[in-house]
């Protein structure tokens, strides 16, 4: 405030960062996406893994999930939260060499994780497979990501918090918390640690971290997301303010009530299962309002779905959230929970949420974000954006639909009793009559994949094509009042 | 998760819950008025804050729809939390427990099906087997019970006997079959480590059982173990034929429970084994106990 004379431009945002995760957004989706693949083949014919220790199912479905989940959609968060909060806050990001650390932290994570756990090594917990000392490093990270986002919310130079960076915020702090909370264990050896909690309380905080997980890592961070890149690329305005405000607390309020709804049926107190499933029914309003909220922000603008392919994939994720957020308060009640528990249909229903709303709609931020960041109108491929949408929109329709009819015939079966009180069908008949599902949900899975080799590949001739650009931070917004008390 | 149930905690959580449910409700109807901010010509105007250039916020009201819904959800919950479990350990108007339902669900289809094993219990074990419905019923009480270890063929597993073949740990009579069944078995080989010698006189005794049942072994090895094999044949017989009144498994046949390899063998010697049946005479009751004996003890009957 003692320069007076300050230029047009303060600057420039920090872009090679937010490049940098981008780049590994598209090369880590790819590659978790691939074992993904692999696996559901393994479940289809299960010889394929030649009985190979590192290459069975059971080392391998936590490198996928991981990978999925921590290094592409963790990346793709890392990418547009540093993208969005630089230039809603109107600064440079906080933090100086944090935020190399962040992402080369992040990165040796993952590789990490891509070592440890084909080796066998693992805490068994789902969604916290990763052993103690990578543990520590995540923790590490995560704490450097919080100040840096958080310094430059502090340091930012608009009077108000955007929205996006309100879900962005709720979820680096919780995930922290989470995560600590969770992997709270006494090591043993380099590799081998017991939890601090035990018994259906360790059962308890695995739910509580693992249903959170999905609800602020998969769920407030890509809502974030959705708050920016929606009225960006529809050059549209936010629908309603106050509906931003009652979804937000109300979702991450709810959110942390959830989990026992993962433990219906369990040794979990009776107690502890109804609240659990109460507030998963209570979550269903406040998921839709996000829902509500970017899909209103369209309204007028609805034509341009036509021609945009980058819009498709926001929008049409804000559909898959909406089923998924609607599929989710249904399963939680106990009665319908009795049939889908153990079954396919969870898989289904967590692929509608991880393949429609957190795939699609990261994939339509990068998408807006690389052109930007290396200097060009537009990606390499407009048509093969378009090609990319509609293979992964078809890839999901067959994995969900497959998972559906398979988990409901499962839950079906496994129930189904004879008059003399035996099971009509063994555990192996459920497994036989999956089979045909398996093969769908692997061509799913696939055209899934294929999708995003076309990304690659068009992301790779974006690159080549272009050059890495800075852009500049706007001056000051001097109104002639503010003017007067600098 | 016992200590919840004390009423200090039972307190907290009711009051914590209800509270909740209550602050979700206000916080859907602090903001639910009806008219948005419009300008002269009737346009919802924005916020009039601007992000990144062009980022602007409308203020158009709570979907109505959507706010009953939130609000319907929260009633809903209030109701749920009366019926049911949920409030500390206030059990709910119904007075539904998980643990109840379990019970009066098993004690109705036991109560059902009673009849239908009723007749079984007066008939002989092989006199049953000649019956093709109970025959058909004990299939089925076959997959549902013991399919898991024993496999959907009864061909078994390593370390789960096979049940198809004519070769059995014990007496393999429907009696026997039946004991098995109600009370379970325990098997246990000790570890012979000490009493057979260093790690030579192990596997030289490993190669001399293999012999036995001429198996790929070294006979110069088997030769010099074949001294050692005195400490086996307090159970297996110096003929190494075993002993079914103990359990203790035929070494001179080709059924090999825990492997034919050197290195099986030796695991067994050095470190011992140890098995278990568990007993299934109190959760399935007499009658299917015996029609479940039945079927066992047929599978093998076509195959001496």
């Amino acid at each position: 405030m003692s320069n007076t004379t300050k230029s047009t431009t303060t600057g420039f945002y920090n872009y090679r960062v937010v490049r940098q995760f981008s780049i590994a957004t598209v090369i880590w989706g790819l590659i978790g996406m691939l074992v993904g693949v692999l696996i559901a083949a393994e479940l289809t014919w299960p010889d394929i893994s030649m009985d190979i220790p590192w290459l069975s199912y059971g080392r391998l479905r936590p490198l996928h999930t991981n990978a999925v989940i921590f290094a592409f959609g963790g990346s793709a968060l890392f990418a547009t939260s540093y993208y969005v909060v630089q230039r809603t806050c109107g600064v440079r990001l906080f933090g100086g060499a944090l935020v190399g650390f962040t992402f080369w932290g992040w990165q040796l994570v993952i590789v990490a994780a891509a070592i440890t756990l084909p080796l066998g090594m693992t805490q068994g917990k789902e969604y916290a497979e990763l052993i103690w000392p990578i543990d520590l490093l995540i923790a590490a990270v995560w704490i450097a990501y919080a100040v840096v986002f958080f310094g430059t919310i502090v340091k930012r130079r608009t009077p108000h918090i955007y929205v996006a960076n309100w879900f962005y915020g709720g979820f680096i702090l919780t995930v922290a918390v989470l995560h600590i909370v969770n992997s709270a264990v006494i090591p043993v050896s380099l590799t081998q640690s017991y939890p601090v909690y035990s018994g259906v309380q360790d059962a308890m905080v695995q739910w509580w971290y693992g249903h959170n997980a999905v609800g602020f890592f998969l769920t407030a961070g890509f809502l974030g997301m959705m708050y920016y890149f929606i009225p960006k690329q529809a050059q549209r305005p936010i629908y309603s303010y106050r509906l931003s405000i009652v979804h937000f607390w109300a979702l991450i309020f709810t959110y942390m009530w959830a989990g026992p709804h993962h433990l219906h049926y369990t040794a979990l107190p009776d107690w502890a299962q109804s609240l659990g499933m109460v507030f998963s029914l209570i979550l269903l309003a406040p998921s839709w309002g996000g829902m509500i909220n970017g899909v209103m922000t369209l309204s007028g603008a609805w034509h341009k779905l036509r021609t945009d392919p980058i819009l498709k994939f926001l929008i049409v994720s804000l559909s898959f959230y909406g089923m998924s957020t609607f599929e989710g308060p249904m399963m939680s009640i106990k009665t319908v929970n009795a049939l889908s528990h153990y079954t396919d249909w969870t898989i289904g229903h967590v692929h509608s949420g991880a393949l429609g709303w957190v795939g699609l709609i990261s994939m339509g931020s990068i998408y807006y974000l690389l052109p930007r960041l290396y200097g060009r109108e537009q990606m390499y491929s407009m048509k093969l954006i378009e090609v990319h949408f509609w293979m992964a929109t078809i890839g999901i329709v067959l994995y969900i639909a497959s998972m559906w009819i398979a988990g409901v015939m499962q839950g079906l079966m496994w129930r189904a009793t004879n008059a003399d009180g035996t099971l009509t069908y063994a555990f192996i008949e459920s497994i036989k009559a999956t089979f045909p599902y398996y093969v769908i949900r692997l061509t799913g899975g696939a055209l899934y994949t294929v999708g995003m080799i076309i990304m690659t590949y068009n992301m790779l001739m974006t690159i080549r094509q272009g050059q890495t650009t800075e852009a500049a931070i706007p001056g000051p917004v001097t109104t002639p009042a503010s003017a007067a008390t600098a | 998760m016992a200590f919840y149930y004390q009423s200090g905690w039972s307190i907290f959580i009711a009051v914590v819950s209800l509270i909740s449910i209550l602050g979700c409700f206000l916080l859907a109807w602090s903001l639910a008025s009806r008219k948005a901010p419009t300008d002269d010509s009737g346009n919802v105007k924005s916020t009039g804050h601007v992000w990144d250039e062009d980022l602007v916020e409308l203020n158009n009201p709570l979907p109505r729809w959507w706010l009953y819904l939130f609000y319907i959800t929260c009633v809903f919950g209030l109701i749920y939390l009366l019926l049911f479990p949920g409030l500390g350990n206030v059990n709910g108007f119904l007075h539904w427990s998980s643990t109840e339902r379990y019970n009066r669900e098993v004690e109705q289809t036991n109560l059902r099906i009673a009849p239908l094993f009723q007749q079984y219990l007066s008939q002989e074990i092989p006199q049953i087997a000649r019956q093709a419905d109970a025959l058909a019923m004990g299939e089925r009480l076959f997959l549902t019970y013991c399919s898991q270890c024993h496999g959907s063929t009864a061909r078994g597993a390593r370390g789960f006997p096979n049940l198809t073949d004519a070769d059995w740990l014990g007496a393999g009579t429907p009696d026997y079959i039946s004991q098995t069944i109600t009370h379970g078995r325990n098997a246990i080989m000790p570890s012979m480590a000490a009493a057979v010698g260093n790690i030579d006189d192990v596997v030289n005794v490993s190669h001399y059982v293999l012999s036995l049942s001429d198996s790929d072994h070294d006979p110069a090895l088997a030769a010099k173990g074949q001294k050692k094999f005195t400490v086996c044949a307090a159970c297996h017989n110096a003929n190494g034929r075993g002993n079914p009144l103990i359990g203790a498994p035929d070494l001179t046949d080709s059924t090999w429970l825990y492997g034919a390899s050197i290195d099986n063998i030796s695991n067994a010697v050095t470190q011992g084994l140890n098995n278990a049946m568990p007993a299934f005479g109190d959760r399935l009751g007499e009658g299917k106990v015996k029609v479940l004996s039945a079927y066992v003890w047929h599978l093998s009957q076509g195959s001496q």
